[in-house]
């Protein structure tokens, strides 16, 4: 409550009071005086507190009088969000919408078989599959058909179903972001980014690269590698180097002058205009021109030759042709 | 993908569920840190500080060299920490030559720093060099009284922020019903000038007095010094506003319809509606006479033996 007694506003939610009108009539160069003046003030803040205080309705206890505080009026922030409300299960709308009500089972049950009181689950239950030594035979059974092993799948169905629903409902939850408090979600592959999503489906060429890479990194270079049943082989499993056979005719077709054919027309320059890329050419001459002039006009003004930076007269800036020729390549 | 992990033991899933945000709140828990250096001053506050609030708070004994809490980088640390002691309020102390005895006094708010008050310790007097009656000792855990004196605490804004901090920090758990024999410790704050506070803990004496209101007298036992305060941060607006929020369950309703008079007592109106006696539904469906039914009945045979026909 925010009440004003005699010009302090207390809160007695917090047992707390704000005394805002005191003026310090000098400042105290003591420190004992100072710290005196201000014990005394506060005792009268907290004279006001207290009044307020034990003014309110008392009830006794055992250990003293006991005070039922009114809500604090400052407002502090809170440490965590708000809990968001829960989405129902499909079995609590469900109920809703049947009207059924929660009923409380009781532990014990009574067991007609051995007359005593079991459990309803857990160890020595009430109706546990295993006990039962004998299966009447219905007229809707099948010959063949064990009824012990049906009993058994039929259970294992009904688990299955419910861990199902289970997953369902949390899912739910957590997409509304209202998971349970006990329940984490964590991720078992993190991702690189540190997000929260989880990681993207690899396609089909990732994959086929990322296999390529592993296989070239063993040391036989993935030749033997146990392939599985869907992969395709290799694109390039052959040698990588072509030798002409020993003994062959010379006639139009031999192998061995086509051979040097091609070489030889690579490096001369019968067909140099195919290889030779004039527009990157003419490129590369305009912008060298352009370098010197600019390099001419900032002469004139600037500094010596010396302190400019000495291009290594090592390296040979010959142009080059587009084409890279490699002796592999051909043979 | 995404793993659904649930708390193997029993014991496991109640701190999980301690910890889990709730509609009320119970008390925060302070983690009191130092940095790279502290001063002697600066240790026994931190220590006095923890002594003042044992139930609800961690002290951690390590320095901590990658703590900044006004860089933007150096909080992570602080995070972490908040995260795993589930503390949402803490003090760190620092010392340097250009902040010396330094304090930080900072809130968190899902675990990210929400506020932050930087202030220095002066003239620092600590709990074992004041004498008074033991008998007078306040306990560990009971609750408070504040005096905050002076008009900087409602017109400079760093003293209303400190003002705010100090509150939280030290008033303990929220509780609706006080034992009124139980309360003995007072925490005086006074604002000196525009940036300095004289912080003081006292103990509380409760002498008779005539009337049910017990005189009230205070003997300063506690730590007592000067809070010199340098920077601050004030939480941005949009997370002032979500942590201030709330719940729409906790807010009490006014109830309807219902008024107290001097001389009937309590009185409440029933609001009673319009009666439609002519459109009423009757528990039982009026059929008609005998007659009447046979004969109607028989006209509608003689329908459907008419439609039969044509088709």
């Amino acid at each position: 409550m925010g009440d004003e007694q005699g010009g302090y506003q207390i809160d007695l939610g917090n047992l707390a009071a704000f005394g805002p009108h005191h003026q310090f009539a000098s400042v105290l160069d003591n420190r004992e005086d100072l710290l005196k003046e201000c014990i005394s003030h506060g005792t009268k803040l907290i004279q006001a507190v207290a009044d307020a205080l034990f003014n309110l309705p008392s009830t006794e206890d055992a250990s003293g009088p006991v005070v039922s505080l009114p809500p604090p009026s400052t407002k502090f922030p809170r440490e965590k969000p708000l809990p968001k409300p829960k989405p129902l299960t499909s079995w609590a709308e469900f109920a809703i919408k049947k009207g059924i009500q929660n009923r409380k089972r009781d532990k014990r049950v009574f067991d007609e078989q051995t007359d005593s009181w079991k459990r309803r689950y857990g160890y020595d239950r009430v109706n546990d599959d295993n006990d039962l030594p004998i299966i009447e035979a219905k007229m809707t059974d099948e010959p063949g058909v064990d009824p012990f092993a049906k009993r058994r799948s039929e259970k294992r169905q009904r688990v299955e179903k419910q861990e199902k629903n289970r997953l369902h409902n949390l899912k739910a939850a957590a997409k509304v972001g209202a998971l349970p408090s006990h329940v984490q979600l964590a991720a078992t592959a993190l991702p690189i980014t540190g997000t929260q999503a989880a990681p993207r489906k690899v396609s089909k060429d990732e994959l086929q690269n990322v296999a390529g890479m592993a296989a070239t990194s063993t040391a036989s270079g993935g030749k033997f590698d146990k392939k599985l049943a869907g992969e395709k082989p290799p694109k390039h499993d052959k040698k990588y180097r072509k030798f002409l056979p020993v003994v062959e005719g010379s006639g139009m077709g031999s192998l061995e002058k086509q051979q040097s054919d091609k070489i030889l027309n690579k490096l001369m320059a019968k067909n140099s205009h195919e290889i030779f890329n004039v527009g990157k050419a003419v490129d590369m001459y305009n912008a060298k021109s352009d370098k010197k002039r600019r390099n001419q006009q900032g002469k004139s003004s600037s500094t010596s030759s010396k302190l400019k930076v000495k291009k290594s007269p090592y390296k040979n800036k010959s142009t080059k042709k587009s084409s890279s020729i490699s002796l592999e390549e051909i043979i | 993908m995404l793993r659904i992990k649930t708390p193997k033991s029993l014991r496991a899933k109640r701190e999980l569920e301690k910890r889990a945000p709730k509609l009320v709140e119970r008390g925060k828990k302070t983690l009191i840190l130092h940095g790279t250096k502290t001063s002697n001053t600066l240790n026994a506050v931190l220590t006095e500080i923890y002594h003042l609030k044992k139930d609800n708070a961690v002290k951690y004994s390590r320095r901590n060299d990658n703590i900044r809490p006004f860089e933007s980088g150096g909080e992570t640390s602080l995070e972490f920490y908040s995260l795993k002691t589930d503390c949402s309020l803490f003090v760190y102390g620092s010392h340097s030559k250009k902040r010396p005895d330094n304090l930080v006094i900072g809130r968190t708010y899902d675990h990210h720093i929400y506020d932050l008050v930087e202030i220095g310790v002066e003239n620092f007097k600590s709990m074992s060099s004041c004498s008074y009656d033991k008998k007078l000792a306040p306990l560990i855990g009971s609750k408070p009284f504040f005096a905050f004196i002076g008009e900087g605490f409602e017109n400079v804004e760093e003293l209303k922020h400190l003002k705010e901090v100090l509150l939280d920090l030290f008033r303990g758990q929220v509780v609706s019903n006080l034992n009124l024999a139980g309360l003995d410790r007072v925490y005086v704050c006074t604002a000196v000038s525009s940036n300095k506070v004289l912080f003081t803990h006292c103990a509380l004496r409760l002498k008779k007095s005539g009337t049910v209101v017990p005189r009230v007298e205070l003997v300063e036992v506690g730590p007592s010094m000067d809070l010199v305060v340098r920077r601050h941060r004030l939480p941005d607006e949009g997370l002032k506003k979500e942590a201030h929020k709330v719940p729409h369950e906790l807010i009490k309703k006014k109830e309807k319809n219902v008024s107290k008079d001097a001389i009937a007592g309590k009185i409440g109106k029933i609001y009673v509606p319009d009666q439609q006696v002519g459109s009423a539904s009757l528990p039982f469906t009026p059929k008609g006479v005998k007659r009447e039914r046979r004969e109607a009945k028989a006209k509608g045979e003689d329908k459907k033996h008419a439609e039969k026909k044509q088709k």
